[in-house]
């Protein structure tokens, strides 16, 4: 068989490695938007931490060399962003969504700002497990290239899913989460286990925004994230706040993210632009079909502002 | 002067609490003025502190902006015409925020505006110019009103949260005129910049008499003047402040929220659709990629900073447009990237969007609080 001549069969090939590149950031956003919304609050800036954890990552893979101090480097600033929003929703009267629109429009510009002089050099990325190496046809072996951070994900979906139902921290996150009233009245103090939850939020974001700049597209550029920090928000709505679902619902983004690169790949441009939008569009649709507005959403905390 | 109030020397109208009338009229007032205000000066102050911190003088940071954006009749001109479509673009966030939603989608209107409004105006070309302006701009509207609109709708019927729906249409509204201008709009002739073909000349709005200004600008003070009356003065902006209070309340009273919701949302999207429209019939000349410019987010900012106050909007929005048109200046002279201003509007944000934990914390402005004057 002529390894390059897969014909047709490049495109679902395609979308499924593209599935597993893509969804990547998705899968780690909305892991860390899931523990912050279950604690009863919304973060809308992860969309500003992604893209400075993005930066972050970049820059320090630039000055030491190392990625794996990179993607440290993204989530300790992915927690600092994080904090930052956890300390001053705490104030009565500051609105947590408006907040988050504002630390989207800050973490950006901020990582702009200093990302600039680390447009040009190249960093060294993270690395990929070669799952395809069985194959010798190279659309096979790309699509099964997956990075150690995909994989690292996955594990985190399952352990999170059985920590929210079977360990304390997993237990007080939700009662938190779902009446300030009865956690205070068990002794637990809710603006510091939001604080906490937002603060581990933040740091998932900025390792999502690590990986787009050290794996895939890996580089940094002004135009790294395309909204994905807002739709892993949408996305974790979809995914009814539980983790696997989460890992489940990155994984059809990804693959929806993937759809107009594959199809050009075999030569259709055709609407091109269109099929870029696809994930956006598959979001709103999503949205629309989930939301209603005579009941409550299943699973929805009941402190989140989002759903009231 | 009739002795109502029981001090009887007392020179002027007194009020309950016996302090002058009018000192407890500005005291209620003056919260609105001052909060912001002092915080706007926080904000600077904490961007003063990151300047010098990253080794540049914030004095010299301010002079440049202050000579980049107001220090001269040009630079005012060119103040004045950052801010027009900003007007717009805020009016697009503080008239659904009466609803207490929060649209952030904006751009996305004002891209469809001006790709509708250059599709029309090349399709009429050859019709009276009155008329195809009119045109232009009514599609702008429509273009731009039926897509917030649509935000609002999905929010009332659907209960889609709003800010998230808003921010993807966006993302949508952009990847649809990029097919657009790739595709069926585009002009053969724009090889490095797909754009629709170029509006004749006698279509495109000129400038305000005696300035280097289009006539955007008033378009858009009238605009947020017609808007503070619909929401001061009319029954319905009355009845959309009900509604953002408590839905269930306006329900009771027989208010008609999700047409409400809606209308506020549509006229919303009108203009930032109408923005759209300015940029192509006053600035580009065709439709394409600049349209995203990022005045729909910096639009977000101005209304928060306004308070959401239409009339608050008009000198916050040349303001913003005077910060916006000295990043240039700023880059050249004191060699900081571009950014250096989205940091600027990042930190003013965040300090007036916690400044909103202040309101009602001082006795100062609040006479009910005040002891009896002796």
């Amino acid at each position: 068989m002529d390894a390059t001549g897969i014909g047709l069969w490049g495109v679902p090939l395609a979308i499924l490695g593209g599935a597993i590149r893509v969804s990547t950031p998705f899968i780690f956003v909305s892991l860390g938007e899931a523990i912050t919304e279950r604690s009863g609050r919304i973060n809308l800036g992860l969309e500003g931490t992604l893209v400075f954890g993005a930066m972050t990552a970049y820059a320090v893979a630039v000055m030491t060399g190392s990625p794996w101090l990179g993607l440290l480097a993204a989530a300790a600033a992915g927690l600092c962003f994080g904090l930052f929003h956890g300390w001053i929703c705490k104030f009565p009267k500051v609105n947590d969504i408006a907040i988050g629109i504002a630390l989207m429009l800050f973490g950006s510009g901020l990582a702009f700002f200093f990302g600039k002089p680390f447009i040009k050099p190249k960093a060294p990325n993270l690395p990929a497990i070669p799952f395809g190496a069985w194959s010798d046809i190279p659309q096979v072996q790309a699509a099964l290239d997956v990075n150690v951070l995909f994989l690292i994900g996955a594990a985190l979906s399952l352990v999170l899913w059985w920590a929210f139902r079977n360990t304390r921290a997993g237990l007080i996150v939700r009662v938190v989460g779902d009446s300030s009233d009865a956690a205070r009245a068990m002794g637990f103090n809710p603006k510091t286990v939001r604080l906490v939850a937002t603060g581990v939020g933040g740091a998932l974001a900025g390792i999502g925004g690590a990986y787009l700049s050290l794996y895939y597209p890996g580089s940094w550029t002004e135009r790294i994230s395309s909204g994905q920090g807002l739709m892993a928000v949408a996305l974790v709505i979809f995914a009814r706040w539980n983790p696997l679902g989460c890992f489940a619902a990155a994984l059809l983004f990804g693959g929806a993210g993937a759809l107009g690169p594959a199809l050009q790949s075999v030569g259709v441009t055709q609407g091109y632009y269109l099929f870029y939008a696809a994930p956006y569009i598959l979001t709103l649709i999503i949205m629309i079909a989930t939301s209603s507005p005579t009941r409550s959403l299943a699973g929805a905390p009941g402190e989140l502002s989002i759903t009231k | 002067m009739t002795d109502t109030v029981s001090s009887a020397d007392a020179p002027a109208m007194l009020g309950v609490r016996g302090y002058p009338a009018a000192l407890e009229w500005i005291a209620r007032r003056a919260e609105a003025f001052v909060i912001p205000l002092a915080a706007l000066v926080v904000g600077m102050v904490l961007f003063s502190l990151f300047i010098a911190v990253v080794g540049k003088s914030p004095v010299q940071l301010y002079e440049t902006m202050w000579r980049g954006g107001f220090g001269s009749w040009f630079s005012i001109q060119n103040s004045l015409s950052r801010g027009a479509p900003l007007l717009l673009a805020a009016l697009c966030v503080a008239l659904p925020a009466r609803l207490g939603l929060v649209v952030i989608g904006g751009e996305g209107a004002i891209v469809l505006g001006g790709v509708a409004a250059a599709a029309i105006g090349v399709a009429l070309s050859g019709a009276p110019s009155f008329i195809v302006i009119l045109a232009m701009g009514v599609a702008g509207v429509a273009a731009g009103g039926i897509w917030i609109g649509a935000v609002g709708a999905l929010r009332h019927y659907r209960a889609v949260n709003e800010t998230i729906s808003s921010l993807l249409m966006a993302y949508i509204a952009i990847a649809l005129m990029n097919q657009l201008v790739e595709g069926p709009l585009r002009d053969p002739a724009s090889l490095n910049k797909p754009s629709t073909q170029p509006l004749a000349d006698i279509y495109r709005i000129g400038n305000i008499p005696g300035m280097e200004v289009h006539w955007g600008l008033a378009v858009g003070v009238v605009a947020c003047v017609l808007s503070w009356v619909l929401i001061e003065k009319t029954r319905w902006g009355f009845a959309a402040r009900i509604a953002g209070g408590n839905v269930r309340a306006a329900q009771v009273q027989g208010l008609a929220v999700g047409p409400l919701i809606v209308g506020f949302t549509a006229l919303a999207g009108g203009f930032a659709g109408l923005a759209g429209m300015l940029e192509v019939a006053a600035v580009q000349g065709s439709a394409n990629g600049s349209l995203a410019a990022g005045y729909g987010y910096t639009g977000i900012l101005v209304a928060f900073l306004a308070r959401h106050n239409p009339l608050a909007i008009i000198p916050v929005a040349i303001l913003l447009g005077g910060i916006d048109a000295s990043g240039g200046l700023i880059q050249r002279r004191m060699d900081l990237p571009d950014a250096t201003v989205l940091v600027l509007q990042g930190m003013i944000f965040i300090v007036i969007l916690f400044s909103e934990t202040l309101y009602g914390r001082f006795k100062a402005f609040n006479p009910d609080l005040w002891q009896r004057a002796s």
